[in-house]
């Protein structure tokens, strides 16, 4: 009986005074900021504060402008390109982001679909135990491998006292250990949106596949992964992402050897005080990021409009 | 469930907890060492709790996160608001982006250009300037769980109250405001976990004088495992699972949308 | 809709050509309509036709395209819903779940300027009136179905309305209750002297309920009458068959006898009375016959007709026929029992018939 459409509420100026805190808050603290560390990734660095040449100064109005404008440098850019360790660095993320959130779906996959068939009793309690880790501090979580992984730590122990290993693995400081700890750090955002969609399914599908003949593996192929592939498509993508600019995980598990964009930006940034080379990493991240989800972005509005 | 089903949640949840666990036991390790066990001993907690540069960076990350989801709270309820009930207002696909794309940016990149931002602007660093930054990034939570719930709702209560003679502010408060409340409290709670929780974005914006906990307990622990952090995280732990299970039972208790 | 004559007195509402679009929807289609004081109409209507919308314009929620809507002289067109002597009854009750029974009964009470012990006295008034003492503690979530329904209406006359408007006010409740339902609704309206407006798609509902109905079809008030004038002379074919079962045999206007008139039809010729709508008609023009089945008799007489009994069924308070003619339309007849010959059996050839005077021609 509802009107099609959606409806609108309120004056417009009421409408106006509910959207602009928002909208002005993320412009000036989000978009702003974009566009300053697009500038200053132009700019050259120089032992001043702050570090970096040309200065914008605001005072000045459009000579100011003009100024900082003639005074850009593509040299940043060109110093990344000329890096090997920048190139190296990039598809080190592209593929350590990439690895991970195969594996994840691989394991997100079978626990999110159990949870959704366990009894509708002890879902909510599966949900908990998921979240808990999900709200425990990240920092800790990574931290707690150390003392799993290091070549004195528990698993060796474990291994040189079952008679596995004569002598201790090096797993800390090791693209392996990068990948567990990722692969750890990020299962639950993958579980919870893949469960959200898994325990919506209407169970009669299956089972009317089921009354059809198929097996197991075939409903699941047919049946069940058609229908959750957007929850998993936005878990993935949800992972994806910040993996890529991951900076935590690498710095504790994957030693000085490790390259990824995050903490090589941690690096310039903190170590180097290289600001426009930092800000030129930040640039060159957020595109690497900013392509899957357009694409995500474009197969979702193709889809919906399918569905329309 | 098939066995298949359960093995693959016994392994995943055995994944998930190992490790948490292992912090949990080595905290009450009278031995310095990770292998070694020195017999049950509290005394780590008594070294923390004795550790004053500790104590007072999780009072700056207890106000930090105070502050930061209150107005995370209200921002992000605002953008609820507008997301569920303005239609197709023009630069609704934008606003919509702004909202939540500070949710899954990597914090090297948000910590870096607030800070230039902060820089730009010549504003002194320190916890005004976390406190910014965090807001900016949990008014996306907020606004994600606040949504759902707005979505969820009945909207002829509101107009029930309308029509009753209440205007469009006496409209929010004793209805709208009332019924999302579960909603709200659910996002606060998220916004001041991951404001406790952040380590990144704090680094790059804060000034001297201004250490949140993981700032310390990150230069702690690059200088390797210490079983006074086991004790910290094993703390951090425990008021985390509480504040999550006394979640998902009012949640369970009162049917009102899961907690997250 | 002529202008009222001087005589006339001022009706409570006064809809004029009101009209709302959603986008290339229209939804509500320039429907003009009075209502008297005092008076219950019903809006009915297939789900989709614009009715719910017309309420809700009614209620201020929605803010027509074109036209007016005066209530009691004053034009209420612009006015948002919390300034509106109007208030509604939601489908769903909206009852808010926050608050108890008697802080949903006081809340259209608060703001007003009352006391607060005049406003406990009222919602005391209003727990009596719909017969719920006591529950004024109890959370709706507490109550029955039909409690909830009571706290919905108590609710929607706290403000002593000048019209009440009622989203199919009993469309959750079960079949016994709401029979029992209708006939309260209807004391309570008769003795508040309320204006009345309820939507609902039951016909049975509208007839039960309405002084007057008003049936709407794809945005349009395509006919506005007491339930009778619908049932037995409706403008239509669209009232017709949305009123109740009716058989429709289609055919020619062949000559005009008075106000009978003589079809043309596959299964001969039949006189039945023509309705305004085809005061216009031209002779040859396509029309049906309209003939509702409890009309239908068997044997020799007027309109005669031929076929074969295919179906008989049992129904309790009346058997129900279907007769296969000879062009292949089945015919449905009804007949209140106990019948006093035993009928015709499935097979038999038989010839069902109506009166002339039972049978409405419409426009094709």
């Amino acid at each position: 009986m509802d009107p099609p459409g959606m409806r609108r509420v309120g004056s417009p100026l009421g409408r106006w005074l509910v959207r602009a805190p928002p909208l002005l808050w993320l412009g000036l603290f989000f978009l702003v900021p974009f566009v300053i560390t697009l500038k200053i990734s132009f700019s050259l660095p120089a032992t001043a504060q702050p570090p970096y040449r040309p200065v914008l100064d605001w005072s000045d109005g459009i000579a100011g402008w003009r100024a900082f404008f003639e005074g850009l440098e593509l040299t940043n850019y060109a110093m990344l390109a000329a890096d090997s360790l920048y190139w190296k660095a990039t598809l080190s993320s592209l593929a350590y982001a990439a690895g991970a959130t195969a594996i994840l779906v691989l394991i997100g996959t079978p626990m999110a679909l159990a949870m959704a068939r366990a009894s509708v009793r002890i879902q909510p309690l599966l949900v908990a135990l998921v979240v808990v880790p999900f709200w425990t501090s990240f920092l800790i979580r990574v931290y707690a491998w150390i003392a799993i992984l290091k070549p004195e730590g528990l698993l060796n122990a474990a291994l040189l006292k079952l008679g596995v290993v004569a002598q201790p693995l090096t797993i800390l400081d090791t693209p392996l250990a990068v990948m567990i700890g990722l692969t750890y750090a990020y299962l639950p955002f993958v579980v919870l949106p893949l469960y959200a969609v898994m325990s919506r399914l209407d169970t009669t599908l299956p089972e009317a596949a089921a009354d059809l003949g198929a097996s197991r593996a075939r409903i699941f192929r047919t049946v069940t992964l058609p229908l959750a592939m957007p929850g998993l498509v936005a878990g993935a993508l949800l992972c994806f992402i910040p993996m890529v600019g991951e900076f935590i995980i690498p710095d504790l598990l994957g030693g000085s050897e490790t390259l990824m964009l995050g903490r090589m930006l941690w690096i310039e940034f903190f170590s180097n005080r290289d600001w426009p080379i930092a800000s030129a990493v930040a640039v060159l991240l957020l595109i690497l990021i900013v392509v899957p989800v357009v694409l995500f972005r474009g197969a979702e509005e193709r889809r919906e409009e399918a569905l329309r | 469930m098939t066995p298949f089903n359960r093995a693959a949640l016994t392994l995943g949840l055995s994944f998930l907890y190992a490790p948490i666990v292992v912090l949990i036991v080595y905290s009450f390790n009278d031995s310095r060492l990770v292998t070694v066990w020195g017999g049950f001993s509290t005394r780590w907690y008594g070294v923390l709790f004795a550790d004053a540069p500790l104590l007072a960076s999780a009072l700056v990350s207890l106000e930090v996160a105070t502050l930061s989801a209150a107005i995370a709270a209200a921002l992000g309820t605002l953008a609820a608001l507008a997301l569920d009930r303005h239609g197709r207002f023009s630069g609704r696909g934008a606003f919509t982006g702004l909202l939540y794309a500070p949710m899954v940016m990597p914090e090297v990149i948000t910590g870096l250009s607030l800070l230039l931002l902060f820089v730009g602007l010549d504003v002194e660093r320190g916890v005004s300037t976390i406190v910014i930054a965090h807001a900016t990034f949990g008014t996306g939570f907020v606004a994600v769980v606040v949504g759902a719930r707005l979505k969820g709702l009945d909207r002829s209560l509101e107009d029930a109250a309308a029509d009753l003679g209440a205007g469009p502010l006496r409209v929010f408060c004793s209805v709208t405001l009332p019924l999302i409340a579960p909603a709200l409290a659910a996002g606060f709670l998220l916004a001041f976990t991951l404001s406790l929780d952040d380590l990144v974005i704090a680094s790059f914006v804060s000034g001297p004088g201004a250490t949140t906990l993981p700032m310390r307990l990150y230069s702690q622990v690059r200088l390797g495992v210490n079983p006074e952090i086991n004790a910290a995280s094993t703390l951090l732990i425990a008021a985390v699972s509480l504040v999550v299970l006394g979640a998902s039972w009012l949640s369970a208790r009162r049917g009102v949308g899961a907690a997250v | 809709m002529p202008a009222p004559a001087p005589d006339h007195p001022e009706p409570l509402l006064r809809l004029d050509r009101v009209t709302k679009s959603f986008g290339a929807h229209r939804a509500v289609d320039a429907v003009s309509l009075d209502l008297a004081p005092g008076e219950f109409l019903c809006l009915l209507g297939p789900s989709g036709c614009g009715k719910s919308t017309l309420l809700r314009l009614l209620a201020g929620f929605e803010t027509p395209d074109a036209g007016t809507i005066r209530l009691g002289g004053e034009d209420l067109t612009g006015l948002p819903p919390h300034r509106r002597p109007v208030n509604m009854m939601f489908q769903s009750y909206a009852l808010f779940p926050h608050m108890s029974v008697a802080q949903n009964l006081a809340y259209g009470l608060q703001g007003l300027g009352h006391s607060r012990s005049a406003i406990a006295e009222r919602v005391q008034g209003l727990l009596r009136l719909v017969k719920l003492e006591g529950f004024g503690a109890r959370r709706p979530d507490k109550l029955s179905g039909g409690q909830r329904q009571r706290v919905a209406l108590a609710r929607a006359l706290a403000r002593e309305p000048q019209l009440l408007l009622l989203d199919e006010p009993l469309g959750a409740l079960d079949r016994a209750l709401r029979e029992e339902t209708q006939g309260e609704l209807r004391a309570l309206q008769r003795r508040l002297g309320t204006g009345f407006v309820v939507v609902t798609h039951d016909p049975e509902e509208a007839m039960a309920l309405a002084d007057r109905i008003g049936v709407m079809d794809r945005g349009r008030l395509v006919q506005v009458g007491p339930a009778r004038d619908l049932y037995e002379r409706p403008a239509s074919r669209f009232v017709a068959g949305l009123l109740g079962d009716v058989n429709l045999i289609a055919g020619f206007l062949e000559s005009a006898v008075g106000a009978m008139r003589s079809v043309r039809t596959e299964l001969g010729p039949i006189r039945a009375v023509a309705s305004e709508a085809l005061s216009g008609a031209e002779l040859g023009d396509p029309v049906v016959v309209a003939v509702r089945p409890e009309r239908m008799r068997f044997g020799a007489g007027d309109n005669a007709l031929a076929g074969t009994l295919v179906d008989a069924a049992y129904l309790g308070d009346r058997m129900r026929r279907q007769v296969r003619m000879a062009d292949g339309t089945v015919l449905r007849a009804s007949a209140s029992l106990p019948e006093e010959a035993a009928g015709p059996a499935v097979g038999d050839s038989i010839s069902p018939g109506f009166a002339p005077e039972d049978g409405w021609i419409l426009p094709a």
